[in-house]
């Protein structure tokens, strides 16, 4: 069943660009590796929930408004923890300890309310559909993953490409001084990009929260290391990258379950990394750009 | 007298043990931080290291002299061989490369049968006694304080300051990074030697991502510029646990909290001999000026 593995693969491996889009955008513009996005992604999964549960929201409402609450919890942070330290010049080891703290935060703040327990989705808000074509199955939510993170991945290329916006955040991944001195509004595409990243972390909350209907405080680091795993397979802060990187890994996850061994699944992703990292720094598809003397 | 000791030493001698322990890991990682090496890789260095040891001791005869000696050549030899292709890295790149190391010693220890498996290894015997640790972390202060005034130190500090100018100096760079990434793993596996032999129960669960950013916590917390940052901040971290009690479930988050804003008020720890330096100078200049 190559080709029903080829679907599975293609729908967790768009949740895991979606995922990475926002973790490679920060890196991108803001230069920091936020280790806070994973548990923003758990946020973004429970807040659907509660949306869905308490208010009865519908459930694709419910994923517009996390994503919008999790955009603003990623300015939050980004004002109260991120921008304090790109003020004082800070060497890059410190924004990625403070959103380390930040994580522990969110984890063990959404732990003391949810529980550790898993939850789930309450019976009959997630469509049951699935579509068959031949041999092939497609859960209806699996069809909804891939067509959110493609639309999703391809307004952000489309923002990052071909609008003036794009072009002034780029200008900023280029030099945040020459930016400033052309005119742009640095600070205020800092928080952008905040909101921009965790809203994206958020859906991909949202999509796995669905798809394995398990939500859980700890969900948030595993997708974290896979996240860290695709940004550097596809060359840190490149977009495009992200998005091969994660589909990649979705692939090789899935046809190394399938084919090998369910064992070394998770392995899989940071034996990647070690290789690409051994081979080729920048990742499969960047510069090689280095300080010479 | 001996009566409150002995409970007291019943209650907390873990805490104490632990606090041993956690400072050889900050240590380990402050000597690879001293070279201008971010790595990430002590946790699984740990695991190595007692795994090596906790299998001499469950499965021969062999004294536990021999055993804490294989928990510091194992992860030696390890650390020799990823080290020489992983330390063309730096910086973020190389804590990815090694948190990714990390995650894959994980996964093999997870699906080895000689390891145990998810179950770990049980019945580890108890062998640690309390002098033992305050011995290899005396001998390993004593080695890194003689290794910072050294050449070897000046080399590392050059690296960590500017590699490439340390290079034009005539410094062998990719040495000087690959021993103190070696020396590393060694303090970092004699701790984990040690700790399996009085938890009495190691699992892969134990060595995970998770560690490996508590041990980089305790030596930033407590500021890597000497040995007594690192020193306080892993007494500091391991004693906070108990003196939270109190706040039950959000007491990671105090954790966290304290984390940010360490990082965010005090960069450099909370030892950091240039601030006292400088808030002495301005005490003794405010006074001074007040003479005159």
């Amino acid at each position: 069943m190559f080709e029903q593995q080829l679907i599975n693969a293609l729908s967790l491996g768009s949740v895991y660009a979606l995922f990475a889009l926002g973790f490679t955008l920060v890196f991108g513009v803001l230069g920091v590796i936020n280790l806070s996005h994973g548990a923003i992604f758990m946020l973004g999964s429970y807040i659907a929930l509660l949306l869905v549960q308490q208010f009865q929201m519908s459930l694709w409402l419910a994923m517009l408004a996390a994503m919008l609450i999790c955009g603003l919890i990623g300015i939050i942070v980004d004002f109260l923890v991120l921008r304090p330290l790109r003020k004082r010049n800070a060497p890059h080891l410190s924004p990625m300890i403070a959103t380390i703290g930040v994580a522990i935060m969110l984890t063990n703040i959404a732990q003391g309310i949810f529980g550790a327990e898993n939850k789930r989705f309450p019976f009959g808000t997630i469509p049951e559909d699935s579509f068959s074509l031949g041999n092939l199955h497609l859960t209806a939510v699996q069809l909804a993953i891939i067509l959110i993170s493609f639309a999703l991945m391809m307004v952000l290329l489309v923002l990052m490409r071909r609008t003036q916006l794009g072009r002034a955040l780029r200008a900023i991944a280029e030099s945040p001084k020459a930016a400033y001195l052309l005119g742009i509004n640095v600070e205020g595409l800092f928080f952008l990009t905040s909101f921009a990243a965790a809203a994206l972390g958020g859906a991909a909350g949202v999509l796995v929260g669905l798809s394995f209907n398990a939500i859980s405080p700890f969900m948030g680091q595993p997708m974290l290391h896979k996240g860290i795993a695709v940004i550097i397979l596809g060359g840190m802060g490149d977009i495009r990258g992200a998005m091969i990187g994660g589909l990649f890994l979705g692939l090789a996850e899935v046809m190394s379950v399938a084919y090998l061994s369910s064992d070394f699944r998770d392995a899989i992703a940071f034996g990647l990394l070690f290789l690409i990292l051994l081979v080729r720094p920048s990742g499969m598809f960047g510069k090689i750009s280095e300080r010479k003397a | 007298m001996a009566e409150w000791w002995d409970g007291f030493w019943a209650i907390y001698s873990t805490v104490i043990f632990g606090i041993g322990i956690n400072a050889m890991l900050a240590l380990s990682i402050y000597l690879t931080l001293s070279c201008g090496l971010l790595s990430l890789a002590n946790a699984a260095f740990m695991g190595i290291g007692a795994y090596a040891a906790a299998m001499i001791s469950m499965q021969t005869e062999l004294p536990f002299g021999l055993a804490l000696l294989a928990s510091a050549v194992t992860p030696a030899i390890v650390a020799l061989i990823i080290g020489i292709p992983v330390l063309r890295l730096s910086g973020v790149y190389l804590a990815m490369a090694t948190l990714g190391f990390g995650e894959v010693v994980r996964v093999i220890v997870l699906n080895m049968d000689i390891t145990g498996g998810p179950m770990g290894l049980n019945g580890i015997p108890l062998k640690t006694e309390w002098w033992h640790i305050a011995l290899i972390l005396a001998a390993t202060l004593f080695v890194l304080g003689r290794l910072r005034r050294s050449k070897v130190g000046r080399a590392f500090e050059a690296i960590k300051e500017d590699d490439i100018a340390a290079r034009l100096m005539g410094v062998h760079v990719a040495r000087y990074k690959l021993l103190a990434f070696v020396l590393g793993a060694v303090i970092a596996g004699l701790a984990g030697g040690l700790n399996a032999h009085y938890t009495f129960t190691i699992g892969p669960g134990n060595y995970a991502f998770e560690n490996a950013v508590d041990i980089l916590t305790m030596a930033v917390f407590g500021g890597t510029s000497n040995l007594i940052g690192p020193l306080l901040g892993s007494t500091i971290l391991s004693l906070l646990p108990e003196i939270m009690r109190s706040m039950k479930d959000f007491r990671l988050a105090a954790n966290g909290l304290i984390l940010i804003i360490v990082i965010l008020y005090l960069p450099k720890g909370i030892w950091a001999p240039s601030r006292i330096r400088n808030w002495r100078r301005q005490q003794t200049a405010s006074t001074s000026g007040k003479e005159a």
